[in-house]
């Protein structure tokens, strides 16, 4: 089952004031999807490619795993378009059903791979600095403070070399925060929309994310010195 | 404040969670601190550069499977 009776969206609180709003499908992808536009939805494909493999591959094992998660999962937008009610935006319910899709395919996958494959570093630490403690005086000043890196080239800092570097740091987070940086940083999703989609609190969220672009700093930081 | 400290309300800092009075307090130290402005610089920059990842072309083989799954529903 791809849909299970949680929606990955909050419903509206019962102490909504005013009459219900019915939300009018006002979103352009949304009008455009509706009506059939061909060329809208490859723009949308487009758009949202690497936000979903990056989303994807932090639940499956490689790049073919996460690219057969993203067919299905707009072959399930399709399926199920008049079914959207537009509760939540049209890039939440899309991402949503990925989510869903991940996860499931994840659920098979673990039955037939060996157990240290996948959940490697799961959890991940929520606690503890983010910088190292030995970087600071006994004052809790900075003793090395870090470098300007106004003075480093936009050329390197925008080259390949930088972006695969990136890449793979976001790929060596733990996957509770690489899944919020993602959905933050790369999907470019807003707090609350992250929270609802992954069903986790807002002090989580911002644990998660904190801990997650510091990682990605400090190896941006070794890389560029 | 110290840069200690700092450093690890700056999410909260780009997100706007802080309170007035925190957020009075951290931009206080900032204002005098080289340190913490370079590193809060070095966040902006990562969180930029991470936003980059989401460039990614899709292959062409799932393009077309894609659009054609798209003109069999358009059709359908
Ligand atoms: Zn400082």
């Amino acid at each position: 089952m791809l849909f299970s009776s949680r929606t990955p969206w909050p419903e509206e609180p019962s102490t909504y004031p005013g009459p219900r709003v019915v939300r009018e499908p006002t979103d352009p992808d949304l009008e455009a999807l509706r009506s059939k536009d061909e060329a809208a939805f490859e723009a949308l494909i487009g758009r949202y490619h690497g936000p979903m493999m990056r989303l994807a591959m932090t639940y499956l094992r490689d790049r073919g795993a996460a690219e057969d998660a993203v067919q299905e999962t707009w072959l399930t937008c399709l399926k199920t378009l008049d079914r959207f009610e537009g509760r939540s935006s049209l890039k939440t319910w899309i991402f949503g059903i990925l989510l869903n899709v991940a996860r499931s395919r994840r659920r098979k996958e673990s039955r037939i791979l060996p157990f240290t494959s996948l959940f490697r570093r799961e959890g991940g630490d929520d606690r503890g600095p983010t910088v190292d403690p030995r970087r600071f005086g006994k004052d809790g000043m900075w003793s090395t403070p870090p470098d300007s890196w106004s003075n480093v080239p936009e050329t390197r800092l925008l080259d390949r070399e930088t972006g695969e570097k990136v890449k793979a740091a976001i790929e060596q987070l733990p996957s509770k925060q690489r899944e919020v940086v993602i959905l933050r940083d790369v999907a470019g999703f807003e707090a609350d929309e992250v929270c609802a989609l992954l069903s986790i609190s807002q002090a989580n969220q911002r644990v998660r994310l904190h801990r997650g672009r510091a990682s990605v700093r400090k190896t941006l930081e070794e890389y560029l010195r | 404040m110290t840069c200690r400290e700092v450093v690890e309300l700056m999410t909260d800092y780009l997100d706007g969670f802080l309170s007035p009075a925190d957020r009075a307090r951290f931009e206080d130290h900032i204002h005098g601190c080289d340190g913490c402005r370079a590193y809060l610089a070095q966040l902006r920059t990562a969180r930029s550069l991470i936003g980059r990842a989401a460039d990614e072309p899709v292959p062409e083989p799932l393009k077309a499977e894609l659009m054609n799954a798209f003109r069999s529903w358009k059709s359908s």
